[in-house]
Order: structure tokens, then sequence, then C-alpha cells
């Protein structure tokens, strides 16, 4: 199948005055269109960090990464911010959704970055909510709404403009049992339609539930496990 | 670059989260907007206005539209009658005053007086003979009236005293600035012009707060030329008032082209008007807007901080607003915006109190100085240029803050690292 992401000697150094600390230490990784990674490992392992650097939030201290044929890397921040506006969709661990903007707000701000006219960009977001069941909650602000469904809003947001791939940074991670099967029963129907998803977690449970998991250890890939040889 | 798109949704994002922040806090900003317009537009405005003030006594009450002097090395305006024969046929020529005018000597309660090793009590003053209605149709003399009444052309031997004249009205010890005592309606006075003296009765005292009104005692023009023997009929000066219609420059050059010019001086009032009234004017703009300037830096500081303030606790939603694919520029219109709308509404609210409740309000009330009665001078075209500064001010004053949060680093800002 199709590579989407080709991501080669990734390494990302944070520097902090004359201290070097070494998160990510060459990484090599390649995602399929379609797929669903996750991405594993303990604590301080490297996990956020490598999924800021596919998901360009953040530029390596080198390596190379491919999204769609396009080397990112060579990209300035602001081809950068329309690379992610128009391939890229993310659902954070806390949500990070707007707090003045209601939830269809929040859903239909992509769409209005894309030029969408503001009531048709409103009118697609309500469908997006209603597909995820948050039809009674669209014009409720953050604060008023749990986290299960500032979660499942998180999510609209990062699919309304229909993006190539959709990061996670531990999208269950401050969801209850409940809530947290709801989002992964989601992402899974996402990618049942051909979404490719890279999801980090620390949840096994979750994890097994994707195409394939990648461990990290000290910076690099300790192991991988596929789940679904099919992709 | 600056796009249509950007605008869009810097304006979907700046006007919510306006319209879903506290209250008070933009209540508090509103409010800090209009005390900054009214520190732009009525600290100057007064500033002027005191000296404007004096501009407009002068004007309305002793100069007019047109004013016709002496030349520097002659007693009177030459020809007077053949001047005062042209503006009776001028068109918009509504009235206009001669004056004969005389330096003269008054002196008071000198009945009383015993000890005649003293100087009498009298003052130096310029004695003006008026056809009472003519001044009054020009100048309005009459509303100046402050005690008493004012003459009809019928009174002799009765005369109008300039307040300045007074002890009263200007409490002054210097003896080479001599006011009179105990002068009230009825009281004698005599008026000594050269050898001449007669005793005359006070039946008003004006006040316009100019001295050309002030230092004056007025009385019947026959009677003048009668007490100095001018038979030749020439005045000292002739206020004259045009038409709304009409523009004093056109009376002006009617009368020049008559070859007045060579007998008087024929200006209008913005020529007549005093240089250092010119001055002053300027003088005191320039010191209004250095104050409102400091005024505007404080105001530009203030809304600086607030939106740097509300940025800097909103970094994490402006990085994942970066994040999601919002341009820099679309969040920078965002705070734009949102002090655009701070300084619209607060000059707006401003503009209605200046000219609702403030102009009226000083027209209606000036206040009391003692060389004017001070008003509020807002003109349109100052006040919109002064609304502009402002509003470039503001934008500007949240463009940079919100520009300083929006070049960090996206994931910083969302993990919130420094």
């Amino acid at each position: 199948m199709e590579l989407i992401i080709k991501a080669k000697g990734i390494v990302k150094t944070f520097v902090d005055g004359e201290v070097e600390t070494p998160v990510l230490k060459g990484i090599d990784l390649e995602i399929k269109r379609g797929e669903f990674l996750s991405i594993m490992g303990r604590s301080g392992a490297g996990k956020s960090t490598l999924i800021y650097q596919l998901g360009l939030l953040d530029e390596p201290t080198g390596g190379q990464i491919d999204i769609n044929g396009t080397d990112t890397l060579a990209l300035n921040w602001s081809k950068k911010t329309d690379f992610r506006l128009k391939y890229l969709g993310y659902v954070f661990q806390d949500y990070a959704l707007v707090p003045e903007l209601t939830a269809v707000e929040n859903v239909a701000l992509p769409l209005l970055m894309r030029g969408i006219q503001t009531n048709k960009a409103l009118e697609k977001a309500r469908e997006v909510l209603h597909t995820l069941e948050l039809h009674q909650q669209v014009n409720n602000f953050p604060s008023q709404l749990s986290g299960g469904e500032q979660q499942r809003v998180s999510i609209a947001r990062a699919i309304v403009d229909e993006p190539e791939i959709i990061f996670c940074d531990e999208p269950t991670a401050n969801l209850d049992s409940l809530s947290a099967r709801v989002v992964i029963d989601i992402l899974k129907k996402l990618n049942k339609s051909g979404q490719t998803i890279v999801m980090v977690t620390h949840e096994d449970e979750y994890a097994r539930q994707t195409d394939r998991i990648i461990k990290l250890a000290d910076g690099l890939i300790e192991s991988e496990e596929i789940l679904t040889p099919a992709k | 670059m600056l796009d249509l798109n950007s605008i869009k949704v810097g304006w979907f994002l700046g006007y919510r989260q306006i319209k879903r922040a506290s209250l008070w806090t933009n209540l508090l900003i509103i409010i800090i907007m209009i005390l900054t317009f009214l520190n732009l537009v009525v600290v100057s405005g007064l500033l002027v206005g005191l000296i404007e003030g004096a501009v407009v006594t002068i004007r309305e009450h002793y100069i007019s539209d047109i004013f016709i002097s002496k030349l520097k090395e002659k007693n009177y305006i030459e020809d007077s009658q053949n001047i005062i024969a042209t503006l009776q046929n001028i068109p918009g020529v509504s009235s206009f005053s001669p004056r004969y005018l005389v330096s003269g000597i008054i002196e008071a309660n000198y009945q009383d007086r015993t000890d005649f090793n003293n100087l009498p009590e009298e003052t130096a003053a310029i004695i003006a003979g008026i056809d009472f209605e003519k001044e009054n149709a020009v100048t309005g003399l009459g509303s100046l009236i402050v005690e008493g009444e004012y003459l009809d052309n019928d009174d002799f031997d009765q005369v109008i005293v300039g307040a300045m004249l007074l002890d009263r009205y200007l409490d002054i010890d210097s003896p080479s600035f001599t006011v009179l005592r105990d002068v009230e309606i009825g009281s004698k006075i005599k008026l000594k012009i050269g050898d001449e003296a007669r005793e005359v009765t006070v039946k008003g005292i004006t006040r316009g707060k100019a001295d050309e009104i002030d230092r004056r005692v007025f009385i019947n023009d026959k009677q003048l030329r009668n007490m100095i023997g001018r038979s030749d009929l020439n005045v000292g000066e002739i206020s004259i008032a045009v038409d709304d219609q009409y523009k004093p420059e056109f009376v002006r050059d009617v009368l020049l082209q008559n070859g007045f010019g060579r007998y008087a001086r024929i200006q209008t009032f913005d020529e007549a008007q005093p240089k250092f009234i010119i001055d002053m004017k300027n003088t005191f703009a320039l010191l209004g807007t250095i104050i409102s300037s400091i005024g505007l830096i404080v105001a530009a500081i203030t809304i600086f901080i607030v939106i740097f303030i509300n940025a800097i606790t909103r970094r994490k939603y402006i990085g994942i607003m970066k994040a999601i694919g919002t341009n820099g520029r679309s969040i920078e219109l965002a705070y734009v915006f949102q002090s655009l709308i701070y300084a619209i509404v607060g000059s707006v609210i401003g503009l209605i109190l200046v000219y609702v409740v403030l102009v009226p309000y000083f027209n209606g009330n000036p206040i009391d100085f003692p060389f004017s009665d001070g008003i509020l001078v807002a003109p349109a075209l100052v006040t919109m240029i002064r609304v502009c500064v402002l509003i470039v001010v503001t934008a500007l004053a949240g463009y940079i803050p919100a520009r300083i949060i929006v070049t960090k680093n996206t994931l910083d800002s969302i993990l919130g690292r420094k």
C-alpha cells in the first residue's frame, strides 16, 4: 500500500543553555495510507515528541519527513501552517478547544481558514457533530461539555475538513473508560473509512485495536508489532 | 500578507472574544477609551476654548465681521461720512456702528473729597460716543450689561461704564493702573476730555471680558461730539456686521475698491483680531496637544497591557489555533479587531458625550475666567482626526502584543514552554 509518511533518521535534541537533552535519536518510520498506527512507550520515551515532529508542530534537529510526497522540512513556517490545514488533523490529550467558541464554532474554524463561507462552515460543522452524536451540544461552550464530549468535539474539528492524516496525542488519557471507548470506536470507524491515524497512547487495550504498534524506548523504536497484517 | 480570508477569520475570532469576555473587563476597557477620548478632545478643547471665548467676545461684541479703524498716524477716520454712506448701499451689510473715540479721564467720589492735598480718584479711559441702537444691533452691547440698564439715543448726561474701570470688578492695587471705588448705578462721575469736564450719571455697567469693552465709557455720540467739538463727523472706528450669505471679504473688497483704504484700515475679523490672541490660541492648542498626547500614550500602554495579558493567558489556545491551521495573521487581526471595537465604542460614546452633553453645557454655562468665558471648542474635523489617531494607536497597541505571542513557537505555546 502507498506510503503517506516516510520519516528517516529523525533526531530531536532539546537544548537548554549548555545542557543538551537528546529525546529522539534517529527514528526511521514509514506509515501507509489508511493505516491506524499507535505509538507506545514509557513516560519520557519520546512518543509525544515524535508525533509533534511527524505532525509538523515542531522542527526536528535532524532527519527527513516526507508527507504525501512533500519534503516537509523544506517548508517555511507559513507553508507548514497551510500544509497542516490542508493535510493534517489533530486531537490533543486535553481537547484543546478554544474556550470562547461554541462546539460548532470550534469545529468550523479549520473550514473558515480554508475560505469557506461562515454559514456553510457552521452548517458542515453541525453535520459532523451530528455524526458524532453531539447534536444537542452544538451551541455549548467547552466549559459546558463533559470530557468525553469535548474530546468528540476535538475529533470533529480534526476531521471536519477531511485531512489525510489525523494525529492523536493520548486522546483517551483524560477520559473515563466509557468515554475513552467511545473515542476509540470513533477513531476505528474513521480508519475503516480510509482515514490514516497516528495515535500516541499508553494504554495497551486501545493500542491493540489499531493496525500496528511501535514501542519507543530511550529515543529509538524498541519494537514493532503488526496487528492487522492485511494492511 | 493581509488577505480577505484572514480578515474574515480574524473578525470571527475577535468579535467572539469580545462578546464572550467578562462584561466588567469590557466595561473597564471601554471606560478607559472614553476617558482617553475625552482627554484628547476635551482638555485641549477647553484650553483652546479659554482663548476662543475671548475671540468670540471680541468678534461678537467689538469687532464684528469687518472692522474699520483709523490709520496709525491719524486721530480719526477721514472721510468717515462717505464711508458710512457707502456702507448703507453695500449688499450684505446688515448693520454697522460708527464710534467716536477720545481718550479721557473719569473721576469719581469728587463730591466727598475733602483733602485736596491727595490726588483725585480718577482713571484714564476711552470715551466712546455711540448710537446706542446701532451699537446694540452690531455688537449686542446691551446684552453685556451686568448692572443697571442700557441707554437709549435720547439719554443725555448718562453713561455706561466698563467693568474694568471699577474696583468691584477688577480688584487690582497698582499706582499705574487705577480703578474707581464705590461707583454704583446712579453714581455721578466726571468725564474730563482735555479742558472739558462734564458730570454724568452711571446708568449701566457693562462687562464683556475684553479691554476694548470693559475699559471704555459709552456715551451718546451727539453729546460726545458736542463735548469735543467734532463737527466733521469723522469717527474713530466702525464695526460692521455682514449677512451670513455674504463673505466679509466681499464687503471689505468693495470698500477698498472705493478707495477708502487711503483713510482707514479695513479688515475682516480674522485680519483685525489681535496677534497675541492668535499666538495664545496656538500656544494653548500646542499645550493641549501635548497633554492629550501623554493621555494617548497612557491609553496605548493600557491597551497594550490588556491585550498582552489577554494574549499571554491565551497563549496555549493561540498555539492550538495555529496547530490546526489558523494563520498567525488571522490571530493578530482578531486582537486588532478587539482593540478597534474598544476604540470605536469608546470614541462613539465620547463623541455623544462631547457633542450632546459637554459642548451644549459649556456653551450654556461658560467657565468664568477673568479674561474670557471659557467654552469647549471641538471642531468636527479636528475631533475626527483625533478619533482616527486614537483608533490607529489603539489598533497598534493591540497588534504588537498579539504579534509577540503569535510569533512564538507553536508547540512551545501549546505546551506552555518558555
